[in-house]
């Protein structure tokens, strides 16, 4: 580097870090901010649901990331990440119940790392057995462990409280800064600081050697043992550190809801992370995030709307795999090469031709699953289906052949519009690429 | 410090009731620059799989200098000093150019499965990869995934890889496999510049490569070595004639 080089440095330094920094700096403003935008002003209060809301989604976001340090960076698929999140929560329970007995003088505020503690055990524990194989042979280990921790969880009650689950009361009385974590925005912002620590964390983790390695093990397993790595500690150590901060989520999930159950270790929550992740985009690191973002505003709020939420779920998973397997992010980057070139503008017009067939067709498909669900569970629940505000008769033929016709009308519309965006978007990146 | 030497001793490798390696004995000299050729399925890379411990023999003994090689696993063998290229080009493929020549440096600079170090902060490590990158001539694609490559610069790239961590004992499964007669020339003057100093083995087909380059050849013949020497007394050996070079000489 020239000397006028160096001098160069100081000065341009803050900038570069300020770019560096500003996405940490806007996700910490913005969830710092979200709850008072749901600030009930005339009685003085927040919103309970919005709160809860988005306090599951940030520990969530925790769990979403830590899952993806295994699948997208490590290229393990491992169904057993929720064992790690609900026994670091078991655990959490029983720190609880200890400090408020006056046993364990650990302020709230350190409470998740220790719940981090207890993740990276059995991430120990259960990397330990796991990491010995990799690929099919380990996600079929993993599922063998989260049938195994999730028998367990309702056989041994000492510490897992059988069906019930364990309780606690999370105002123990013991705080750093003389907090009662009494009311939830309270907790709210515990989540908020352990879940920027936890991302930075994690996000550094992807800059270090063994996060380094634990991807070149993903691309090329057998390379890496030829640089001089074993790739099976690689894998051990990947596991192990993703369980640490998995841990500091399941510690959350239990200071949130002082109860934690079987659920918390089962596989659906296993399951629920590797639709984060992929929905989000596990080949990015912020993809999770934005996984875990709408899959848990879909959990809470598209389930108030519908009983089928989870169908909507189902296909938006099977869509994004099939066509998208790089998840949203992973479609936004597609788009790098062409924003490079200043070839964005000329993409309105193909996006806007798709968006009309597009929703008629997502709108015949909602409406085809809904009227359909209304035939069994909404009538056993005594629901009535409403399209803005006006009761819709299911039993009347109007509404079936509506939707239908939508949903058959606009796929073979969108197929036909789809493939001109294909030609499109080819014919824009074969100029991109010039 | 001396570059290592290698010896094998009556290895044979079964694969199943298939003898593939048939007692091979085998020895390269400290410094030098060995080929080893010999016909198509005459068991050339599986000796290299043998020697870099891909796979484990099925009797006999490997020595570098003086420490047992056989047994070993794989990265620790290649901790002692031996490293080996791959004739199907075997790289990280979704990382980038600069991230493959870095990620063969972690462990020779003592990096090993450290999470606590910053790679973006490590002077000397950046520093070195660059300079890799000069000498390979990537400079320019250190940025372009590893995958998306042409053909002779992955292969430039595999060449890299093996030397990055600063192995003395050099292993190349046929380099320039594919290669255009320039791009040849090219990696033939990039391996004599990095293996400057080290022990050199190369499985190669090239004959032009295999007499420019090599102090010693050994011809193996279905899992036999039929004969071991300088070019020269290769080249008049009657045995190697008949087996290998005579149908080109026809």
């Amino acid at each position: 580097m020239s000397d006028a080089a160096l001098r160069a440095l100081p000065s341009r330094r803050p900038v570069a870090l300020a770019v560096r920094l500003w996405p940490w700096v806007a996700a910490l403003v913005v969830s710092m901010a979200l709850p008072w935008l749901f600030y009930d002003f005339q009685h003085g209060r927040h919103s309970g649901f919005m709160l809860s809301m988005f306090s599951q989604t940030g520990m969530m976001v925790i769990f979403a990331l830590s899952f993806n340090m295994l699948m997208g960076q490590a290229g393990l698929l491992s169904f057993c990440h929720s064992v790690l999140f609900g026994l670091a929560g078991y655990s959490t329970v029983h720190f609880l119940n200890a400090a408020g007995a006056g046993e364990l003088p650990v302020p709230m505020e350190l409470m998740p790392l220790l719940a981090g503690f207890s993740g990276l055990g059995f991430g120990i524990v259960f990397g330990y057995m796991a990491t010995k194989q990799r690929s099919t042979a380990f996600a079929m280990i993993t599922l063998g462990i989260v049938q195994l921790v999730t028998t367990a969880a309702t056989m041994f009650h000492h510490f897992f409280g059988g069906e019930g689950g364990v309780k606690t009361d999370r105002e123990i009385g013991i705080s750093l800064f003389g907090l009662e974590y009494g009311q939830s925005i309270q907790v709210y912002y515990l989540i908020v600081a352990w879940m920027m620590i936890s991302a930075v964390g994690m996000y550094f983790h992807t800059t270090t050697p063994l996060g380094r390695m634990a991807n070149a093990c993903r691309d090329n397993h057998e390379r890496a043992q030829f640089v001089g790595y074993d790739p099976r500690i690689v894998r051990f150590l990947q596991f192990a550190v993703s369980g640490f901060y998995a841990g500091i989520g399941g510690g959350l999930f239990a200071i949130t809801y002082e109860i934690v159950t079987f659920d918390a270790v089962a596989a659906p929550l296993a399951a629920n992370a590797l639709l984060m992740a992929y929905i989000g985009g596990a080949t990015t690191f912020f993809g999770p995030v934005l996984g875990a973002i709408l899959i848990t505003l879909m959990q809470s709020g598209v389930s108030l709307m519908s009983n089928s939420w989870l169908v909507y779920v189902g296909v938006l998973f099977i869509a994004m795999v099939t066509f998208a397997p790089s998840g949203l992010t992973g479609i936004v980057m597609e788009h790098a090469p062409l924003a490079r070139a200043g070839l964005l503008r000329r993409l309105a017009v193909p996006y806007l031709r798709v968006l009309p067939p597009g929703l008629i067709a997502l709108a015949g498909f909602v409406g085809v699953v809904e009227l359909l669900s209304f035939l069994t569970i909404g009538m056993a629940q005594g629901k009535r289906l409403e399209l803005l505000g006006r009761p819709i008769d299911i039993f009347s033929a109007a509404p079936w052949i509506v939707s239908l016709a939508c949903l058959l009308g606009g796929g073979v519309w969108l197929a036909r519009e789809s493939r001109h965006f294909k030609r499109a978007w080819e014919g824009l990146m074969e100029v991109a690429r010039r | 410090m001396s570059p290592p030497s290698l010896s094998l001793r009556e290895v044979t490798k079964n694969f199943g009731q298939t003898a593939i390696i048939r007692g091979v004995d085998m020895d390269v000299a400290a410094g030098e620059r060995h080929a080893l050729i010999g016909p198509n399925g005459a068991g050339k890379t599986t000796l290299f799989n043998l020697i870099s411990g891909r796979f484990p023999i099925s009797s006999g003994e490997i020595h570098l200098d003086a420490t047992r090689l056989d047994g070993l696993p794989p990265h620790r063998i290649n901790r002692l000093g031996l490293s080996r290229s791959f004739q199907i080009t075997s790289i990280f493929h979704r990382l980038s150019v600069y991230e493959n020549i870095r990620c063969s440096l972690l462990w020779s600079r003592r990096y090993r499965y450290s999470f606590w170090h910053a790679l973006g902060r490590q002077r000397a490590l950046n520093e070195e990869t660059e300079r890799l990158l000069e000498e390979l001539n990537l400079a320019e694609r250190r940025a372009v995934q590893a995958g998306l490559l042409s053909y002779a610069e992955q292969r430039a790239l595999e060449i890299g890889m093996t030397i990055a961590g600063g192995a003395s004992m050099i292993l190349l499964d046929e380099p320039t496999a594919g290669m255009s007669h320039s791009e040849t020339e090219y990696a033939v003057a990039l391996i004599r510049r990095v293996t400057q100093g080290k022990t050199l083995v190369m499985v190669e087909h090239d004959m032009r490569v295999v007499f420019d380059l090599a102090d010693t050849i050994t011809v193996l013949v279905y899992g036999k070595v039929i004969a071991s020497g300088p070019p020269a007394a290769i080249r008049a050996d009657s045995a190697v004639q008949e087996a290998y070079l005579g149908k080109v000489a026809a």
